[in-house]
């Protein structure tokens, strides 16, 4: 199964996969304006998902103009989900008129298992040096939309300002990754 | 939630089943679209759409406000449980 996972204070695994588009992101290739790298595992059948998926959205619109790099990334088995293969990863983005972001395809689930990525969604935060400095959950609930992915904005705020963030780590709400 | 509406409809507990679908052999007998799925006398209490595949997986509800939820709105199982008792 997974390797043990990250902890706040460790370096980035390496990160290369495409988008629906076919590009492929590496973690590697941020600009020096980028400030802080949020890598975010979602996918397109999870309730979790889809309940936190405008405020991901908001929140990568809200931080693009301070140089905050936002990749989801999809890493479930499609072949028994078939509602996230790449095809439907593809007609979702372009249903939904294109995301402020990539959406990654994680096919052989390395890239999950070397983050230790457990659900959909789990939210890991990176400082301009790619060090962890959050890791969990968007906000406090679901459920609420007024809480707008809080503690994501609050970890972000804190790595562009140079600070720790007083949150560092919460637990990961949602769907298992659906492991092959 | 489900146990809080049935004893406010006076439903006794005991006439809550819970069955755990555990493979994907389970999934197809039962007809199981994902988790919860919450029946009343048979009836799903939000029935699935015909697009929504039978597996384990998670169920994708939508509240009546419009909300996506892992979890059927609380009036439709209030709804599901008088109609249950209706019949």
């Amino acid at each position: 199964m997974n390797e043990p996972g990250m902890a706040i204070g460790d370096k980035a695994p390496p990160l290369a996969l495409p988008d629906t588009a076919g590009q492929v992101h590496e973690l590697g290739e941020s600009s020096p304006e980028t400030t802080a790298t949020v890598v975010y595992w979602t996918c397109n059948h999870c309730p979790y998902a889809l309940a936190w998926h405008e405020r991901m959205l908001d929140a990568a619109r809200d931080y693009s103009d301070r140089g905050v790099r936002f990749l989801a990334v999809n890493s479930n088995d499609a072949d028994r989900y078939p509602a996230d293969s790449l095809e439907a990863m593809r007609e979702r983005v372009g249903a939904e008129g294109g995301w402020p972001h990539p959406y990654l395809h994680d096919e052989s689930q390395a890239v999950a298992r070397s983050f230790g990525a457990l659900k959909t969604p789990d939210v890991f935060v990176f400082d301009s040096g790619l060090t962890l400095r959050y890791r969990g959950a968007p906000d406090a609930d679901h459920d609420d939309p007024s809480q707008g992915a809080s503690w994501l904005r609050e970890a972000l705020d804190a790595v562009i300002e140079g600070r720790e963030p007083e949150r560092p780590e919460s637990d990961p709400v949602g769907c298992s990754i659906k492991w092959r | 939630m489900l146990r809080e509406e049935m004893a406010a409809a006076g439903i006794a507990e005991e006439r809550l089943r819970v069955t755990e679908i555990e493979t994907a052999e389970d999934a197809e007998q039962s007809d199981f679209p994902g988790s919860p799925t919450i029946r009343v006398d048979g009836r799903d209490v939000q029935p699935p759409g015909l697009e929504e595949p039978i597996g384990l997986t998670c169920r994708v509800y939508r509240r009546r406000d419009g909300r996506i939820s892992p979890l059927p709105d609380r009036e439709d199982i209030r709804e599901a449980l008088r109609r249950g008792r209706e019949r």
